[in-house]
This record gives C-alpha cells, sequence and structure tokens, in this order.
C-alpha cells in the first residue's frame, strides 16, 4: 500500500505544530510514568513543546494553503488562532503550577499533557475546511476537558461539575453530529468548499435539511461557547472546575467556538448568513441580558466571572451578525483581549485560593493593603472587562460597536451598551470590595514569583493596548481579510 | 489647514500641560510612602500649574481658531487623530484646573491620613484628564479622557469618603455611566454620518439631516445632563458631594460638573443647531426648574455639604440658563458663572472641609457665633458667602446679570421666573451665614475650634483674589472669550438659515425612523 496517495510532505509540514503538541503530550506522560522527574521538569517539558510549536507557526508563511484534500485550510488567520491558543495554553500552565498541590492532589503528568491536547484540538478546529475535522476538534477539545474539570478528584463540586460538564457535552457533540449529517444530507458534502458549490449552485436536495443542519450545529456551537438559552451548564461548571482550569474554559474554547464558527457561516453558509440574522440578534441580545442580569447577584468570584464570560459571548455573537471584514476583525481583537483579561483574572482568583476561602466578594476585603500591586492588577481587569477607557476592553467594546453602528443595527449597539452600564456594577463590586471595605482576615495569596510577574504583564499589556492599539490591529485586520 | 493655527512655540505646551500630572503620577507609583509623598504631589500641581501660564501669554484673542494645536496620528485603522488645542471657550478652564489642582492637594495635606499614595495619584490622574478634556479636538480622545475621570474620583469617593461612601461613590459612576454609554452610541453614529472622522472641527462643518441631528443631540445630551446635573437627574450630585473628601468636592464642583456645560458649547451647537433650536425652550424650562427646585431644596439642607452640594444645582442652573439663551450675553455669562462657580463653590467646600477637619461635624446645628471663636476663617467665609450671593463687585454678579440679560432678551417670563432664584440664593446664603457665623455660640464645637494655619490661608487666598479680580475687571476673562462665542453665534445662525424648521414637526421627526 502507498501511503503517498493518502497525503503528501506538504500536508505534514503542515500540521506540524500538531504532531510537535502530541510528541510533547505523549512524552509528557511518559515523563511521569517513569516517576523519575520532578514536577517542575515536566512543566518545562509541556511549556517547550508549546513554544515550539508557537515557532513552527510562526515559519509558516501565511499564504492559503489546502491540505489534505481540502479538510484543512491554514492562513493567516487560523494562524492567528494557534498562536492564541498556544498562549492560552502557556498561560494556563504557568498560572496551575502548585495549584494541585495546594488544593491537597498530588501533581500529575496527565494536567499539562490534557491542555495540549486541547489546545491540538482547538487547533483542528478553526483549522479545519470540513465538517469532520471541526467535530474531531471539538472532542478532543471536549474530552480533554471533560477530564481537566473533574481532576481534583477529592472534591465533590469538581466531580459534580465534571459529570455535569460530560453530560451535557455529549448532548451538545449529538446536536453537532446531527446537525453536520442534515447538512451532509441537503447538500451531499461535509466539505466547505462543496456546501458553498451546492448553495450557489441551487444544487441543494432539501432546503428543509439545510436549514434544520444549520440550526443544530449552531445549537451544538452554542452549547460549547455559552449562549443563552444553551448556558445553563456553564456556572457549576466554571466554578466547581480547578480555578486555572475554569480560567482555561472561559478563554480557549470560547476562542475556538467563535473562531470556527465564523468561518462556517463566513465560508460555508456564506450565501444564506442573511436569513439567520435575526437568530443571531436574538441570541446576541438574550445572551448579554440573561449573563449580565444574573452576574448582579453572584457572591461568588468564580460565578460572578462565569456570567460575565457569558455576556461577553453575547456581544460577540454581534459580530458573528454583521460577519464582515471589520467586525471579523473587531471579533478577533476582542477575543485576545477578553483572554487576557480573563487569564489575568483566574491567576489572581488562583492566588488567592486558599481551601474554602478566597472565592467569594467579602474575601476580597482589603486586600489593596496587604498587596497593593495584586489589587491594582485585578482593578486593570475588571475595569478593562467592564470597557473603561484607557484599558483595552475599551477598544475592543468599540470596535465591536462601530462595526454595528456602521451596518445600521444602532439598538443592538444601545442595549450592547447598556448592557456594559449593568456590568459595571458587577465588576466594581470587587473593586469596592478590595479598596474600600475594612480588611477582615485579609487574604494571604500564595506567591509564585512568576506568575506575579505574568499577571503584572498581562495588565500592563492591557494599558498599552489600551492606548496603542494599533498594531494589534493591524494583525487582526490581516487575519480577518484572509477569510472573507 | 485654515481653522487651526499648529502651535508655534518650541515645544508642545498642550500636552505637556496635560501629561505633566500624570507623569508625576507615575513617578509616585515607585516612590516610598511618606511625607515626600504631599511635596512631591504639590510639586506636581505646582509645576503643571507654571508649565499652562505660557498658554495665556501667547494665546491670539482676536480669533476664534483652535491655537496651539498639535496633530499626531495615532490609529490610523480608524482614522484617529490625537489632535488638541484651545479657542477662547476652553482656554480658561485649563488655568482653573491647574489652580484648583494645586488648592485640593494643599487642602488634602493634613485631611488625607491613610493611603496618602494612592490618593495624590489619583488627584493627579484626575487633573490630567481633566485638562485633557478641554484640549482635545478629536471626538475619540475626548471620549477618553471623559471617561478617565470617572475610575480616580469613583476611588476619591469611595476610599476616602464619609460614612455612605460607598453607595456615593456606586452611584456616582451608574449615572455618569449611563449617560457616557449613550453618548459613545452617538459618537460611533457621528462617526459614519460625518465621513468617518473624528475630527471636532470637521465634524461641526458637515450639515447633518435634521432628524438625525435631534437623536444624536439626545444621545449627546444623556451625558451632558447628567453631568451637570441637569434638574431631574441630579439626585447623585448630594450624595457625592457629601460623602466626597474635601478635594473631591472641590473638584466635582470646580470642573467636572463644568464638563457637561463644555460638552453643549463644543459638540451640541455648533454639531446640531437645529435641534438646539428645536430644544432650546424645554431646556430653558428645566434650567429654571432647577435654578428655584435647586435652591428651595437647599433652603431646607441640615448639613452643610449638602446644602452647598444642592446650592450647585442650582447654580448650574444659571449656567444652562446662560447657554441656551444663544445669545452672545447669554453664552458669555455662562462661560463666565463656570469659572465663577466653580472658584466659589470649590472655596466653600473648602471652608466647610477645613472645619470639618477640626470638629468633625457638617451639622449646621453644631456651630454658632463662629465668627468670635475662629475669626480669620469667618473673614473668608463672609467673602465667599457674598460673593456666591452675587453682591456687585464680586464675580457672580457679572456672571448673574450677563445670563439674566440674556435670558430677558430669550424669553421675558423663563428670565423673570429665574430671578425666583437669585432671591432665594440670598436666603439660604445669609440663613447658613447667620447660624454659623452669628448667633450664640455653640458648646459642641468651640473646645476644637482653632483658627486657620498659614497654608489654609494661602489655600483660601488665591481664590479670594479671583472673585475680586473677576468681579472688578470682567474683561481680564471676558476678552478671551469674545470672538470665540461670536463665532460659535456665527455657525448656529448661519446653518439656521439655510433650512428653516417648523418645530411642531419635533414629534414626528423624532418617532419616524431615520434609518
Amino acid at each position: 500500500m502507498d501511503i503517498g496517495q493518502f497525503f503528501t510532505v506538504t500536508d505534514l509540514f503542515g500540521i506540524a505544530p500538531e504532531i510537535i503538541l502530541t510528541v510533547t503530550a505523549l512524552s509528557v506522560l511518559t515523563l511521569e510514568m517513569v516517576h523519575i522527574f520532578h514536577p517542575r521538569i515536566i512543566l518545562i517539558v509541556a511549556s517547550l513543546g508549546l513554544l515550539l510549536a508557537g515557532a513552527v507557526v510562526i515559519q509558516t508563511s501565511g499564504d492559503e494553503q489546502i491540505l489534505f484534500g481540502g479538510m484543512l485550510a491554514l492562513n493567516q488567520y487560523s494562524m492567528f488562532f494557534d498562536f492564541l491558543y498556544i498562549f492560552i495554553g502557556l498561560m494556563t500552565l504557568i498560572f496551575s503550577q502548585g495549584y494541585l498541590e495546594k488544593k491537597g492532589s498530588p501533581s500529575r503528568g496527565e494536567y499539562p499533557a490534557l491542555i495540549l491536547f486541547a489546545v491540538i484540538g482547538m487547533m483542528l478546529m478553526t483549522r479545519a475546511n470540513d465538517l469532520v475535522i471541526v467535530f474531531l476538534g471539538l472532542e478532543l477539545l471536549s474530552l480533554s476537558l471533560y477530564v481537566l474539570v473533574g481532576f481534583l478528584r477529592q472534591d465533590h463540586f469538581s466531580n459534580e461539575s465534571g459529570l455535569k460538564y460530560l453530560l451535557l457535552g455529549a448532548f451538545s457533540t449529538g446536536f453537532f453530529l446531527f446537525g453536520a449529517a442534515m447538512t451532509y444530507g441537503a447538500t451531499g458534502t461535509t466539505n466547505y468548499n462543496g456546501i458553498i458549490f451546492a448553495i450557489t449552485n441551487k444544487t441543494i436536495l432539501s432546503n428543509i435539511y439545510l436549514f434544520m443542519g444549520i440550526g443544530l450545529l449552531l445549537i451544538g456551537f452554542a452549547f460549547k461557547v455559552a449562549l443563552a438559552p444553551f448556558h445553563m451548564w456553564s456556572p457549576d461548571v466554571y466554578q466547581g472546575a480547578p480555578t486555572p482550569v475554569t480560567g482555561f474554559l472561559c478563554t480557549a474554547p470560547k476562542a475556538a467556538g467563535f473562531g470556527a464558527l465564523i468561518i462556517l457561516f463566513n465560508r460555508a453558509f456564506v450565501e444564506i448568513h442573511y436569513q439567520w440574522q435575526d437568530i443571531f440578534w436574538i441570541l446576541s441580545v438574550l445572551t448579554m441580558i440573561v449573563g449580565n442580569v444574573t452576574a448582579l447577584v453572584q457572591s461568588n468570584v468564580k460565578r460572578m466571572l462565569a456570567f460575565s464570560s457569558i455576556s461577553h459571548a453575547g456581544f460577540l455573537v454581534m459580530g458573528l451578525l454583521i460577519l464582515n471584514e471589520t467586525s471579523i476583525s473587531a471579533v478577533l481583537f476582542y477575543l485576545v483581549v477578553y483572554s487576557v483579561i480573563n487569564l489575568g483574572a483566574f491567576a489572581i482568583v488562583t492566588a488567592a485560593e486558599k481551601e474554602e476561602k478566597g472565592l467569594e466578594f467579602e474575601d476580597y476585603r482589603g486586600m489593596a493593603v496587604q498587596h497593593p500591586w495584586l489589587s491594582a492588577a485585578m482593578t486593570i481587569f475588571m475595569l478593562s472587562l467592564a470597557g473603561f477607557p484607557p484599558t483595552a476592553g475599551f477598544i475592543a467594546k468599540y470596535g465591536l460597536l462601530s462595526a454595528a453602528v456602521a451596518q445600521g443595527y444602532i439598538w443592538l449597539a444601545v442595549i450592547g451598551v447598556l448592557n456594559t452600564l449593568i456590568s459595571v456594577y458587577y465588576y466594581l463590586r470587587l473593586v469596592v470590595n478590595m479598596y474600600m471595605q475594612k480588611e477582615e482576615g485579609a487574604l494571604i495569596p500564595s506567591y509564585n514569583m512568576l506568575a506575579i510577574g505574568l499577571i503584572g504583564l498581562l495588565a500592563l499589556l492591557m494599558i498599552v493596548l489600551g492606548i496603542i492599539p494599533g498594531y494589534l490591529l493591524e494583525i487582526t485586520a490581516n487575519a480577518a481579510a484572509t477569510v472573507s | 489647514m485654515e481653522d487651526i493655527i499648529i502651535n508655534n512655540l518650541d515645544y508642545p505646551i498642550l500636552t505637556a500641560s496635560t501629561f505633566f500630572p500624570l507623569a508625576g503620577a507615575f513617578i509616585m507609583l515607585f516612590l516610598k510612602r511618606g511625607p515626600f509623598i504631599k511635596w512631591f504631589a504639590l510639586a506636581t500641581t505646582v509645576a503643571t500649574f507654571i508649565v499652562s501660564l505660557p498658554i495665556y501669554k501667547h494665546f491670539d484673542k482676536t480669533t476664534y481658531k483652535m491655537q496651539f494645536v498639535e496633530i499626531h496620528s495615532w490609529i490610523p485603522a480608524w482614522n484617529i487623530y490625537y489632535k488638541v488645542g484651545v479657542d477662547g471657550i476652553s482656554v480658561l478652564f485649563i488655568i482653573l484646573v491647574a489652580l484648583l489642582s494645586i488648592l485640593c492637594v494643599s487642602v488634602s495635606w493634613k485631611a488625607i491620613q491613610t493611603k496618602t499614595k494612592e490618593f495624590y495619584i489619583s488627584l493627579l490622574i484626575l487633573e490630567t484628564a481633566m485638562i485633557g478634556i478641554f484640549v482635545s479636538l478629536n471626538v475619540f480622545l475626548f471620549y477618553l479622557f471623559w471617561e478617565l475621570t470617572l475610575i480616580p474620583m469613583f476611588l476619591l469617593i469611595g476610599v476616602w469618603g464619609g460614612s455612605q461612601r460607598i453607595y456615593a461613590a456606586v452611584k456616582f459612576v451608574l449615572f455618569m455611566l449611563a449617560g457616557s454609554v449613550l453618548m459613545l452610541v452617538g459618537i460611533i453614529v457621528l462617526y459614519y454620518a460625518g465621513g468617518r472622522t473624528f475630527d471636532i472641527i470637521e465634524l461641526a462643518k458637515v450639515n447633518y439631516p435634521t432628524g438625525l441631528q435631534l437623536w444624536l443631540f439626545l444621545a449627546f445630551f444623556a451625558a451632558f445632563a447628567v453631568k451637570m446635573p441637569m434638574f431631574p437627574i441630579h439626585t447623585w450630585l448630594p450624595d457625592a458631594h457629601t460623602e466626597a473628601p474635601t478635594a473631591g468636592s472641590v473638584i466635582l464642583a470646580g470642573i467636572l460638573l463644568k464638563m457637561g456645560a463644555y460638552g453643549f458649547l463644543r459638540f451640541s451647537f455648533p454639531m446640531f443647531p437645529h435641534a438646539v433650536k428645536v430644544f432650546f425652550i424645554p431646556l430653558l424650562v428645566l434650567s429654571v426648574t432647577a435654578i428655584i427646585y435647586g435652591a428651595y431644596v437647599t433652603l431646607m439642607q441640615k448639613d452643610m455639604k449638602r446644602l452647598i452640594a444642592y446650592s450647585s444645582v442650582s447654580h448650574m442652573g444659571f449656567v444652562t440658563l446662560g447657554l441656551f439663551t444663544l445669545n452672545q450675553n447669554g453664552i458669555e455669562g455662562g462661560i463666565l458663572q463656570m469659572i465663577n462657580h466653580g472658584v466659589i463653590t470649590g472655596a466653600l467646600f473648602l471652608c466647610v472641609g477645613m472645619i470639618y477637619e477640626r470638629t468633625h461635624s457638617r451639622m449646621i446645628k453644631d456651630y454658632g457665633g463662629l465668627s468670635k471663636t475662629v475669626p480669620v476663617y469667618i473673614v473668608f467665609f463672609s467673602i465667599f458667602t457674598l460673593a456666591a450671593i452675587g453682591l456687585p463687585g464680586m464675580n457672580a454678579f457679572i456672571g448673574e446679570f450677563l445670563i439674566i440679560s440674556g435670558a430677558f432678551k430669550a424669553n421675558m417670563i423663563i428670565a423673570a421666573f429665574s430671578i425666583i432664584g437669585v432671591v432665594l440664593g440670598v436666603c439660604y446664603m445669609v440663613w447658613l451665614y447667620y447660624r454659623v457665623a452669628l448667633n450664640e455660640i455653640n458648646p459642641i464645637t468651640e473646645s476644637s475650634l482653632v483658627d486657620l494655619d498659614l497654608r489654609e490661608i494661602a489655600t483660601l487666598a488665591p481664590l479670594v483674589v479671583l472673585v475680586l479680580l473677576i468681579g472688578l475687571q470682567p474683561n481680564i476673562l471676558l476678552s478671551y472669550m469674545h470672538v470665540s462665542v461670536e463665532h460659535l453665534l456665527e455657525q448656529l445662525n448661519n446653518s439656521l438659515q439655510l433650512e428653516s424648521i417648523n418645530a411642531y414637526d419635533i414629534v414626528n421627526l423624532i418617532s419616524e425612523n431615520i434609518w
């Protein structure tokens, strides 16, 4: 049998980052097995793997490349997301250091390995040019996350949320797969180019199947990125998961989900996207309002951030609704900013968490006295989430609003800004607790110089991007240009 | 580029005065806590003041054009430039900000004992934001500075304020933001309607469709009216003023309230003249309502700080009354009154703050006979009380006189009602003065009262000078704004002549879908 008929050397070079990450993940597992190495070595090996994969991504030219007979499409857009995933993975690894021990669970090699597998899955999702590959990526991501969420085996909450995530995630996977099957039934192919061809040439077998297919695919994605009314799982899962995993959970899969959705609707279903605009409008408004209003009454910081991430997803749907070059670029910018903020904020929560303390708003009382820098960083993250200038959060929000207004969605923009107003209340609550309340047994965050330094850098990045966003805007504009 | 005069000094004077305090705040981040912090803050504010002085020396009073303009590319992807400049309307506010900031540092010298470093950093960031608002010639930049004032003020109220500080601070931010997010949508719409530019001068040249003007006016009005604050949405003000530390109250009254009125002059008048024409009668009515209602509520107050806060509602009613008369006298009076109010109310808050520092009571009933116990203090207090009443020879008299004479030109009935406010103004101030300064000596606070020291006298003295200087020689300030205000009115009237509007169609215009 000649292997050459299945793929070429170019194909292999194209998926070099995935190969590197797979090898790294497997070797991390092997290292764990032989019990000789210090956990820190495992961490270093995993980080090196990620960095190497990032370096390989840089080396690729960024020209549009179709690999594996139309299964994968590499371009600047996918490169952008590859970087984002690698960045998120790396940050999560570093911020998780020492967390498992703190929670009374032995450090294990599976943890970094699973994060690496999740990164591979996400890379496949945004590189995919075929529904089957999206599904593969989605499953690889989800399976890794199910385990990561339930990683604290002694912890009831962690177990509960792992199980919840698994059951509901399995449901959403079913929806997705069924949607893909329907689309296949309607167009005779799962390949994006084939779907476009079928739609433009009106060779669709059944419009109803196509419609149902798209709807089911959308529901599958809506589960994964937690859009209302498919968001019910997320607060419990976010709360129960180990904190660094929560940080990973509310950044990476969202980025991957939106990245894949944008390609799906901008490539495969671009001709009939306009029929779905009302649905997106409703999804966006509903998600923003549900997320925000529920976040108002939370007393747990992790839950608050979970609901806030739901409302941010609603904001991002705006970009999906408009779906032109400007809005895609704005979504990419938003995803970067949003990921950086959430990674930073969850890193601080990770540091502050101690046994059962450090998760309620009250626990943060008077933190500014003992830890002025950490509190300042948290304040920057919260203000950035709320979209105050001159933080990057404002630029991100402005980009999306501007894209919406340009297309005449003024009322959507008004609803968006009014939601921002609501969100300010709960973001400021944390600031109020840190700066304005008298301290009562103030938190003693566990210091880890590397993590603290990185948190500071991320906070600084938010200010810098808020004042000079030009460079990143250029990158996102280029990436957006390649898919539209 | 005929509308602007590029900065021809050999250094960027406006950028320097704007960012000097921010640079100071940044350095302060790395300084050790201790008494040195205060001195550093004082030095920074004084330096900012000195840096900004050449603006007045080199300012050309004979032109309405923007002066000392600097333009730099900023975010090319969105056609955003860093563009700053001043004209006769904005130039005076820079000195007001710079001066009041110095006084704020000085008055906080002993009052702020905890977290002093954070306090002065907030104060300096606030100063940068406030100067930035008045020099911005780019809407995006303007909005950035506009929002940048919120968080430092939030911290000033919430961390160093009184017992209800958290409630007041959160209320302040939510009210402000409710207005400014609507303005943000307005700004974005303006950007597309005005040909994808954020340049304030370019945007003012565009003739927008009347329906769009009405909507945009309302969107901007939301932000400006909350900030002013105009009558029905003023409820944040007494809480914020009362709970804020003295420096916070001074800045709130002195500068932040003026930002709304300035916004009307910079955006609403030149860009939405039709909308101004449509709305000016209701706005005049709202202004007079604020004047009378504010004055009545002021009469009832038992807390000195709250009393002065409510009197601000009444005084700011005069400012909007002046602006919306849409004639030279009224607008010039309005601008002058903004400065006067900043000086007088700022001074009154300083006075209350100084006495509060000693007795820790703001209740009027805890005081009495201060003229016997603290005579020096009462000299200052009397001057500012008389100024607030509008005694001829003092600054507020000129402002109110111009405003009311403008109002009589615009609308007799409304102007007549505004006189009630003047009378009530005399009542509440004199009554306050009687209860605090005269009367029997009150034993509750007598023991803790000490007269002003040199630092406090130095804090109040510049304001006394300003009160008398403006009162006797108002042309020193008015001469700066004449040409600019004339040009503003020209802009307003020219675009109104192009196309006449039937005011009875307003309802139709608003309800009709402009898109």
